[in-house]
């Protein structure tokens, strides 16, 4: 969306900083400049303001790949100028993608012969596979009430809470109805008992999620699994589960294979994962499979014909670039199996080496668990005087994005600090952050308190007050301000990804 | 989807061709391997796969972007790790996107204020943006009804025939019914006084398309404009219209700049344009442009709150990679409107060196029209004793990609090839694809016999053999022209980028 930060000049131009070298006129940000400048200039121009940006690497609020290997970096130019959707005119590429969905859809333990293909498809990122998968899911389950002579007109998908922005743009815009399953302080994901209760026959599937934006956690999907087969027993509405393993799904099948979330649980129909986050590459790369062709209906798929090909597509983008399937396929047989495990390995211990240094600190409660996604969640143990919001301030300071958050309802009560430990987050970053939060810490208790707002369950008005050299009336209007502001953080605060 | 074309070895396996100095396993392609592999060898194996695929700059199919300067390859490469969405750590990149719709809206003549910010968007490609686009068109045709206390359970959208296949995508995905005006021999874009008596209360928008996939052409947006300003007189519906810029959203405004098609039009609403077709950025990078804020319904729009800054967005993909994005703004502002303006005009005179080589063949027929994107369609004179799809396919050997189609209903008789003329197509690019065309026709000649002038299409009357006993030669011939033919009548879909 359109909303420009950066302060406006008098003349709302952008000056250039070579102006002596490279062009004469200041350029302008709101209409095209209608003169060309050299290339050089416009390459200095861009990549001076991009300084100003966040470092990718030392940004630990995303799941989001940020390195791969200078290799991989060639292949990537290579094929920046093909366009995916031209199957007839780059098979290679075509097939490149055709493979990564095998060996995941394998992976996911799908029930195929040694040479039978997979029923999945590339997409840009785990938000167009969700709403693939569940486009299918609401088809299929509209097929299933007319043939019943039962109404259609009322989808609804029952999830948790914690789940990421997509599954709510999905719901918003393909017009199904979302039943969230409240969180509880302590209890941070979808609780399988109060999902399978809350289905019914408009249900069209209950997603589960492998690696919870949040926490990590990963949830209970075969528990889920053995409580909605009974419920569907019952009531014979066939209800389906969908697993968003977008985090998950490049973990947990090396670290914990024998963990059973996947297609060996009978009632998982489909799943997604982010190639782009566990999958080692960078943003732009997402996978959905389904279990069998049965489980996607043919009238969602199109069939293009380029030059006499028949290829059969079914994706909500079209042109794309073609550079993140070669290198997910390129991820796939470089590290191969042993690989992909070795990088887990090593984020989980580099995990837990985090989460020690902060324990010793004495000053947080860590929120996540170890089993799930390497992330570290915490919060304050006191947070009277000083908020995470504030701790997430300074270490910027320092150079790290460490986001703060809320909790969604009904525990928004609850503030944590997270740290995603990414393929390349290595040991001595993890000591070199320990020692700044003990910085930062130290740094907090010289303050005086900013004086928040702690909003409980029910009571909105107790203000903690700490002692501040101010008059009764600034205090006040701190207060309200602050509250206010956490109230508007309320609306939205667990959106990442 | 998942189709594996190539031979299959009897292990399924992939040999690697430096079998002796890489790996000594060959590569599965079903399945992840289960060791990693150097990384030089993972580069070359796929490097050598890729070679076979087809070259993309002699892809003369596809209106996307094959070639941009190495200052920008630069720049792509150096933000090929920031993930777009992170709009609080990466705030110059989404200024850059801000600024990018900013020119683009007032290129498009978008009524906004010197220095008011636009309304819209960057996408992943035009497919996106017009989802997007009719989403925003359906919510706003829903609330109006819904506040008239009518029916909103069948809303339809108004195009052509000719619309690309991502609008049938959208009306199968979001649940809209496709009216279609039929085209015909002779008129192969959306004729505007039909569309306008098909819209009907539940018509949620009439999209027309600046730049047909198939002949370049421009709709009369004008004239569409007037005669639904009429009917909506009459009416009272208020219906709108979005123009499907795709194409030609970057070649208007430069060599057309008196031709109104964009928000001098009341009517106008949205419009979509392709920033990796005439935009000449690599495939990946889409715009949508709202005539104001009332356009774009508050309820499809969602909040993120990043570290307590408030970003609005509303797109359907979230992670994505910024290269494209930051691409965009260089072109923007390297080449500004005298550089855009001379690319336009260069590739419409390259189109029409080649036009002039194809007519003096005498054996073309030029469908496309002056007026519209630098494209060169036509269709052989005689089709008796060879199609386009011959002609097409003997191209292949020289290296060029230059598809054939059928027209869609109601000229599935007339089959075109298409050649686009992109930035990087030089004249002596086009004089050598002359040279190689009449080269093409005296090798069909020869194999088929020498052909009159006269019949400009594919005769659908072929009658059945009747003859008793061995065919003679011609009716050999005859019978394979009704193998095409039957082959064109069966739903071949003309739907390309």
């Amino acid at each position: 969306m359109v909303l420009s930060k950066a302060a406006v000049d008098t003349d709302g131009s952008v000056h250039s900083t070579f102006a002596s070298r490279y062009v004469r006129t200041s350029l302008p940000r709101f209409k095209m400049p209608t003169n060309s400048i050299p290339k050089e200039a416009a390459q200095q121009i861009i990549n001076d303001e991009l300084m100003l940006d966040g470092n990718p690497r030392l940004n630990l609020a995303s799941f989001v790949t940020t390195w791969m290997e200078p290799e991989c970096d060639k292949l990537i130019m290579a094929s920046i100028n093909k366009n995916y959707v031209d199957m007839d005119e780059y098979p290679v590429t075509t097939e490149l993608q055709n493979r990564c969905v095998n060996m995941i859809a394998r992976l996911f333990n799908a029930t195929l012969e040694e040479s039978e293909a997979a029923v999945g498809v590339g997409t840009v990122g785990s938000s167009e596979a969700i709403m693939l998968a569940g486009l299918a899911f609401k088809r299929k389950w509209q097929h299933q009430r007319k043939e019943q002579g039962l109404p259609c007109d009322n989808p609804n998908i029952v999830t948790g809470a914690n789940v990421q922005v997509c599954w709510e743009k999905f719901a918003r815009y393909f017009e199904v109805e979302l039943k969230e399953v409240k969180l509880r302080e302590g209890y941070y994901v979808m609780d399988p008992q109060k999902a399978v209760e809350m289905v019914d026959e408009n249900t069209i599937c209950v997603a589960a999620i492998l690696g919870s934006t949040l926490n990590g956690e990963f949830e209970d999907v075969k528990m889920l699994n053995d409580l909605l087969t009974e419920k569907n027993k019952e009531t014979g509405w066939n209800t389906p589960i969908h697993v968003d393993a977008a985090s998950g799904g490049f973990i947990a099948p090396f670290i914990y294979p024998d963990l059973e979330w996947d297609f060996r649980l009978p009632l998982v129909k489909s799943i997604n994962v982010s190639g782009h986050k566990y999958g080692l590459v960078y943003a732009g790369i997402g996978w959905v499979i389904w279990r069998t062709k049965e489980d996607l209906p043919e009238d969602l798929i199109f069939h293009i014909n380029y030059l006499g090909a028949d290829q059969p597509t079914f994706t909500l983008n079209f042109s794309k670039g073609s550079s993140q399937v070669i290198a997910q396929y390129y991820q796939l047989i470089r590290l191969g199996y042993e690989g992909y495990r070795n990088v887990m390995e090593n984020c989980r211990d580099n995990m837990v080496a985090l989460k020690e240094g902060l324990e010793k600190t004495e000053r947080f409660n860590i929120v996540s668990k170890d089993m799930g996604v390497p992330l570290v969640a915490f919060s304050l143990k006191d947070s009277s005087i000083h908020t995470e919001f504030e701790v997430s301030d300074l270490l910027r300071r320092f150079g790290w994005i460490v986001p703060a958050y809320t909790m969604p309802p009904d525990a928004q009560h609850v503030t944590v600090l997270r740290v995603v430990i990414r393929e390349d987050f290595s040991r001595t970053l993890a000591e070199r952050l320990i020692n700044d939060i003990q910085k930062v810490l130290h740094e907090l208790e010289s303050l005086p308190g900013k004086v928040y707002a702690k909003i409980s369950g029910e009571d909105s008005e107790n203000h903690s007050t700490a002692v501040v050299k101010k008059t009764a009336l600034e205090t006040m209007r701190e207060v309200t301000t602050a509250w206010k502001k956490l109230v508007q953080q309320n609306k939205r605060t667990s959106g990442v990804c | 989807m998942v189709f594996t074309t190539t031979v299959t070895d009897s292990d399924e396996q992939l040999h690697n061709t430096f079998a002796s100095r890489y790996v000594r396993t060959p590569v599965p392609r079903f399945k992840m391997p289960e060791k990693s592999m150097p990384k030089e060898a993972a580069y070359q194996v796929i490097n050598d796969e890729l070679m076979l695929d087809g070259n993309p700059r002699l892809n003369l199919a596809s209106f996307v972007t094959t070639w941009m300067e190495p200052e920008c390859d630069k720049l792509i490469m150096d933000s090929i790790n920031k993930n777009y969405v992170d709009m609080d750590e990466y705030p110059v990149t989404t200024e850059l996107q801000n600024r990018c719709v900013n020119m683009i809206a007032h290129l498009f003549h978008a009524p906004v204020g010197e220095s008011e910010t636009a309304v819209g968007v960057g996408t992943v490609g035009s497919s996106e943006a017009i989802m997007l686009a009719g989403l925003a068109f359906k919510r706003k045709w829903q609330n109006k009804r819904k506040a008239a206390g009518k029916p909103y359970d069948k809303p339809n959208i108004v195009t052509g025939a000719n619309v690309q296949v991502c609008w049938e995508k959208f009306a199968r995905y979001f649940e809209v019914e496709l009216k279609e005006v039929k085209l015909k021999e002779g008129y192969y874009v959306m004729d505007p006084a039909k569309a306008v008596e098909m819209v009907d209360e539940n018509t949620i928008c009439v999209a027309a398309i600046l730049g047909s996939t198939l002949t370049g052409e421009f709709e009369d947006v004008k004239l569409l404009n007037q005669l639904l300003e009429q009917k909506n007189k009459e009416t009272g519906w208020g219906t709108p219209i979005h123009v499907d810029a795709a194409s030609g959203g970057f070649i208007a405004p430069f060599l057309w700049p008196d031709l109104e098609w964009d928000f001098r039009l009341p009517l106008v609403k949205s419009i979509n344009v392709s920033g990796h077709k005439y935009g000449l950025v690599y495939a990946g990078v889409g715009w949508v442009v709202w005539r104001t804020k009332e356009e774009l319904p508050e309820e499809l729009i969602f909040h993120i709150n990043y570290l307590g800054t408030d970003q609005p967005t509303f797109t359907l993909n979230f992670s994505k990679g910024s290269s494209q994005i930051i691409a965009q703004y260089y072109q923007l502002l390297r080449l500004g409107f005298e550089g855009y303006k001379r690319i336009v005009e260069n590739c419409t005179e390259n189109a029409r060196v080649l036009k002039e080589g194809i007519e003096r063949t005498g054996r073309f027929e030029i469908i496309s029209k002056d007026v519209g994107v630098p494209l060169v369609a036509f269709s052989l004179k005689d089709s008796s004793k060879y199609t386009v799809f011959d002609i097409s396919e003997s191209l292949r050997r020289f290296g060029w990609i230059v598809p054939a189609y059928t027209m869609p209903a109601n000229a599935e008789h007339v089959a075109v090839l298409r050649v686009v003329i992109r930035e990087d197509f030089s004249r002596s690019l086009a004089e050598r694809l002359v040279s190689h065309i009449e080269q093409v026709l005296q090798e069909v000649d020869a194999r088929h016999g020498h052909v009159s002038t006269d019949a400009s299409y594919i005769s659908p009357a072929v009658e059945e053999n009747n003859h008793q006993g061995k065919k003679t030669g011609a009716e050999k011939r005859e019978e394979e022209i009704t193998k095409y033919w039957r082959r064109l009548a069966n739903g071949k879909r003309t739907g390309v980028c």
